[in-house]
């Protein structure tokens, strides 16, 4: 364990106290609630960027892996016995074989043949969802409630306190695992592949097999954030894994910027009070997400952590100079 | 055999549309290098336009051409004031201004033509009885929508291969910067192919209004499967694009007779099977350097 590492892990253990004391300083279920769904979408923004920001393929199938998840959990929650942590394991499995699968079929693609084909697989994923009505509800979802069985002795998340901090514990400990894979030797070599792929070839590097294992990687972090989902949710509906689910993440990602870690969070919890604002105000969710979207795509064309760091920068040269 | 005549037409009119679709998409993608995310919201508005125009005009053909004519309209907007902006851009960037069009349009027609189904009803002009080609059950307008995209079809044929607005749409697409060296403003070449394969899309929506209910989010699956047909076909050509949108509509209404999921998965499992095999498409050249 490098010395860069211990400062990531220290940065998740202030955040985590941070989270702890949340409760105590604005008490009530908005606060909380929000924070789960940021731990959910933000684990699966993040995810999405190590397709996107480190591995420059820019996938618009993700949502794909947060509804399979979604559902795998679901599924082993309401049809088996096991704990939570199991379900979870079993999401995560899920996701990994299928983003094996698909994956090896789409990673060696140029960059926006990648995003229509990840698209495409996502499109077969949600019609198999809507038409096994038998096992997933079809268009209904997943009706009935996940069970919030307590595990390991005492830890019962059907208690809201334990459920936020269940889902905090599960979001930090995701984005640090992440954060370590991003910093590790595999992470550098994925993003000399995503600036110059010749280059890394020359290198003897099997340019395939790493974007593949980071496809694989971000399909089973997004199974985790569909899986935190569907816990607090107490259910999976088709939604979750059709395009426009996909188009969110990649707009949260957008909008949080891409070239910093915690970027896709800031996206991530931007886009919720976005939402929350707009389906309080209007009917027409869409129309004025799409404002927003454009917005954003054509007014800034970057992501806000990107003008922090460009604010920063100049403020350090000008300090140097003066 | 009256089953196989009925499956046929069914097969051919789906892959009419498909083709109507694709084409443009695959145009697009040649000429520009941008695949154009929002091309199914184009192909929903033609249908929704064509219905409004049927209902004042009362003439489905002149309201096949109002629509074929407005999309495309709506198409050059789009591609001057957003579509140009982010050519040069990434991908994330293209996604996401086609995404928010996409969102905007399905609630804009959710506004203006309201969100439940909707459906156009056969026209008068075509409320003859049905044909009879060996037992099997033909409506006259299948017949119109298979020579309509036929027409299409060769008069595009002709204009890219055989006259000089062909000749410079090919140039730009194999090499725009010696294009505009050479005094052709391809900025308004990319205009006027985006605008014609919107046109396309808008004529596949008019062509569909007749025989297929209208919803907004409509615009969704064709897109998918006109990318199907693209990828099959390969991209950037246009007899391939024909070629993959007989295939797959062929393979759609024989295969839906039992198994509709076992359809949507042949369909997939064609689109791989090509990926591995033959990348570029069955008709596809070789990949843009």
């Amino acid at each position: 364990m490098n010395a860069s590492f211990k400062k990531d892990l220290l940065i998740g253990i202030v955040a985590l106290i941070l989270l702890a004391a949340l409760p105590l300083l604005s008490p009530g279920r908005v606060t909380l609630d929000f924070v789960i769904r940021l731990a959910a979408l933000g684990v699966f923004a993040t995810s999405l960027n190590i397709l996107v920001g480190y591995g420059g393929m820019v996938s618009f199938g993700h949502a794909m892996f947060f509804g399979g998840g979604a559902y795998t959990f679901g599924l082993l929650m309401q049809r088996t016995e096991v704990s939570i942590p199991v379900a979870l394991l079993g999401a995560i499995v899920f996701c990994s074989l299928l983003a094996l699968v698909i994956g090896m079929i789409c990673v060696k693609l140029k960059e926006i043949y990648f995003s229509f084909l990840t698209l495409a697989f996502q499109m077969l994923i949600h019609s198999v969802i809507i038409t096994w009505t038998s096992l997933t509800g079809g268009d209904q979802g997943l009706m009935g409630g996940i069970p919030r069985r307590p595990f390991w002795g005492g830890i019962n998340v059907a208690d809201p306190n334990t459920l936020y901090w269940f889902c905090v514990i599960i979001g930090v400990v995701s984005l640090l695992v992440m954060r370590y894979v991003l910093q590790s030797p595999f992470g550098y070599t994925l993003r000399m592949v995503r600036d110059n792929a010749d280059r890394a070839r020359f290198l003897g590097i099997d340019v395939w097999r790493i974007r593949l294992y980071a496809f694989i990687l971000a399909g089973a972090f997004a199974s985790i954030g569909g899986s935190l989902m569907a816990l607090f949710v107490s259910g999976a509906y088709p939604e979750f894994s059709y395009w426009t689910m996909s188009g969110e993440a990649v707009f949260m990602i957008m909008m949080g910027g891409i070239n910093v870690f915690l970027g896709p969070i800031i996206g991530a919890g931007l886009l919720n009070v976005f939402n929350d604002i707009i389906t309080r105000t209007t009917e027409y969710h869409g129309l004025a997400l799409g404002v927003i979207v454009l917005i954003f795509a054509l007014g800034f064309k970057r992501g806000i952590t990107d003008f922090v760091g460009q604010l920063f920068n100049t403020l350090t040269k000008k300090r140097v100079q003066s | 055999m009256s089953c196989i005549v009925t499956q046929t037409s069914t097969g051919l009119i789906v892959g009419s549309l498909l083709f109507l679709v694709a084409t443009g998409l695959t145009l697009i993608f040649g000429v520009l290098g941008v695949i154009n995310f929002a091309h199914g919201s184009l192909y929903m508005l033609g249908a929704y336009l064509a219905l409004s125009a049927y209902r004042i005009t009362d003439s489905y053909l002149l309201s096949a051409l109002i629509s074929g004519a407005g999309v495309g309209l709506f198409s050059l907007i789009f591609e001057r004031f957003f579509m140009r902006r982010v050519y040069q851009a990434e991908v994330l960037l293209q996604l996401l201004v086609c995404y928010a069009l996409i969102l905007i349009m399905d609630d804009a027609v959710k506004i203006i033509w309201g969100a439940e189904f909707q459906s156009m009803g056969m026209p008068a002009a075509f409320q003859a009885p049905p044909l009879f080609i060996f037992d099997g059950i033909v409506p006259v307008f299948y017949v119109f929508m298979i020579c309509a995209a036929a027409v299409i079809a060769l008069v595009m044929w002709y204009v890219l291969t055989r006259t000089r607005i062909g000749k410079v749409v090919r140039a730009a697409a194999h090499n725009p910067t010696m294009t505009s060296v050479l005094g052709l403003n391809t900025t308004w070449i990319y205009a006027g192919v985006f605008a014609f394969g919107g046109a396309l899309a808008g004529l596949a929506g008019a062509l569909a209004a007749p025989v297929r209910s209208m919803s907004p989010g409509m615009g969704f699956s064709i897109l998918i499967e006109s990318f199907i047909v693209t990828v099959i076909g390969g991209m950037g050509s246009v007899s391939g694009a024909l070629v993959g949108a007989l295939l797959i509509g062929l393979v759609r209404s024989f295969g839906s007779i039992g198994f509709p999921l076992f359809v949507e998965g042949t369909m997939f499992l064609a689109m791989a099977l090509i990926l591995i095999l033959k990348p570029s498409g069955l008709l596809g050249k070789e990949p843009r350097p």
